[in-house]
């Protein structure tokens, strides 16, 4: 069980644009941790970078204060996207998929996978073709699917953008009972939603790190003058 | 012309209708003897240029290749290769002073499945490379990181773009089984051995039975188009 990601000086440059310069996170197992952001900001990038999705030009990720190889993030998280993506099939093949490509007995994949679908709310979904649901449906899919390989670091991206509250609720319970044992970082740049779920709030601009603070003092006492902008909406892409 | 001689001049079509369905259901013999081989060698030209069309269509869907524009392009291209050109091409390869002379393939079966599976390979690729171009890049990031092998995640590409492979399939049977070209310089048209659906139907029009060569074409026209239909249904319930 991973204790502690650390990203340390990680920078990502696409082309001309620096996407991320020399950010430096910390986050522990057991809680919620927001990376909030206007579009642009390199939330995306961060996450796809540590889930061993992307490579970073410079840095290094640290998991329980150990250098780590883009294969062994990959072992250890999963992603959750902004976008849900459904495999054809049903939804308990889509939850499954992650289990049978690992060869898990399919009595075993069975019991995973309807608790995971529990979680969620969609215990009388299984047998439903994936691409026939809703957005918010599909998107409590993907939670599922992610939380049944019950990979140490869940890295999730805008999870509930366009959402009506009913499937947002869900989606953030099923968020909160994953952050029980796992480390949890969700990007969102719904405030509301990172001061209800998160500890511990990083703000990224531009691909720096404005701040890292806990989610009172991050909201009521901002170090920074951007990060109080932000709040404000007064903060330019 | 007046509605009399009209009736007149359709009455050999409608008479060469009614008896092409008695032959069919009467169950001919050589009706089915040519349809059983014609099938059995489009099937095997299909299935053999599937062998190498797929895995080159995966690769030049999922693989930075340099060249990648214009090997696709050549692909493309030859899609629409006439088939009396190709048969020439291949009848100056197998036949006795060929470079492939000495293994007796002329006017044989096999002759016909060679033809047919090179000129049904740019179909394959071309299809199936669209196909699998086709399926959102996302799929295989999301299948990455739940743990998939490069293997796994080309398998869900393919699995996701199956309708499209299908289609790449059926397109490529429906041309081998109706192309005449390649059969008929290769095959030679031999009664009981090389007589294909495309073949025969000429030879009998050529002769003027035309009840058979109908019954012929009825048989070919149904087979082409009961593999649209099933296939459109596949389609529809492999979303």
């Amino acid at each position: 069980m991973i204790s502690r990601l650390e990203t340390v000086n990680v920078s990502k440059r696409y082309d001309h644009l620096q996407a991320l310069d020399n950010v430096n996170i910390g986050v522990l197992s057991g809680r919620i941790v927001s990376i909030v952001g206007v579009n642009g900001a390199g939330k995306t990038t961060l996450l796809k970078i540590l889930a061993g999705l992307d490579t970073m030009n410079e840095g290094k990720i640290l998991v329980d204060g150990k250098e780590a190889s883009q294969e062994e993030l990959r072992a250890c998280s999963t992603m959750v996207f902004q976008k849900s993506i459904m495999f054809s099939g049903s939804v308990y093949d889509n939850v499954a998929y992650g289990l049978r490509i690992h060869h898990v007995p399919s009595r075993d994949t069975r019991k995973r996978v309807l608790s995971a679908l529990k979680i969620v709310n969609l215990e009388s979904f299984e047998k439903r073709k994936a691409n026939k649901l809703s957005s918010g449906e599909q998107q409590r899919v993907a939670i599922a699917r992610a939380l049944v390989i019950d990979r140490d670091v869940l890295l999730i991206d805008e999870p509930t953008a366009n959402l009506d509250p009913t499937n947002t609720t869900i989606i953030e319970q099923g968020m909160k009972e994953a952050a029980k044992s796992h480390i949890v970082l969700l990007s969102t740049h719904n405030l509301s939603q990172a001061k209800r779920l998160s500890e511990r709030i990083i703000h990224l601009h531009k691909g720096h790190m404005i701040e890292e603070n806990d989610t009172a003092s991050f909201f009521a006492n901002p170090m920074e003058e951007r990060t109080k902008l932000f709040l404000d909406g007064e903060l330019n892409f | 012309m007046d509605l009399g001689e009209e009736v007149v001049a359709l009455d050999p079509i409608i008479q060469g209708i009614i008896q092409a369905i008695e032959l069919i259901i009467s169950g001919d013999p050589e009706v089915y003897r040519i349809t059983e081989l014609s099938l059995i060698i489009s099937i095997s030209g299909t299935a053999l240029s599937c062998i190498w069309s797929i895995p080159i269509s995966a690769v030049l869907a999922l693989r930075n290749l340099p060249g990648k524009r214009v090997i696709k392009g050549l692909f493309n291209a030859l899609i629409g290769i006439p088939t009396v050109a190709l048969g020439l091409y291949l009848y100056l390869m197998l036949s006795r002073a060929g470079p492939f002379g000495y293994f007796h393939l002329m006017y044989t079966p096999s002759a016909i499945i060679i033809g047919q599976c090179i000129l049904v390979t740019p179909i394959v690729v071309s299809f199936t490379t669209s196909a699998l171009e086709s399926v959102d890049p996302e799929v295989r990031t999301l299948a990455k990181t739940l743990g998939a092998s490069g293997m796994q995640m080309d398998a869900v590409v393919l699995r996701e773009a199956r309708a499209g492979v299908l289609l790449a399939i059926v397109a490529a049977f429906n041309r081998a089984f109706a192309e005449l070209g390649v059969a008929i310089m290769l095959g030679g048209n031999i009664r009981d051995l090389t007589r294909v659906l495309t073949t025969a139907i000429a030879l009998q029009t050529e002769m003027g039975d035309i009840s058979l060569s109908l019954a012929l074409a009825l048989i070919l026209l149904s087979i082409v188009m009961t593999l649209s239909v099933i296939l459109s249904f596949a389609r529809r319930s492999s979303t």
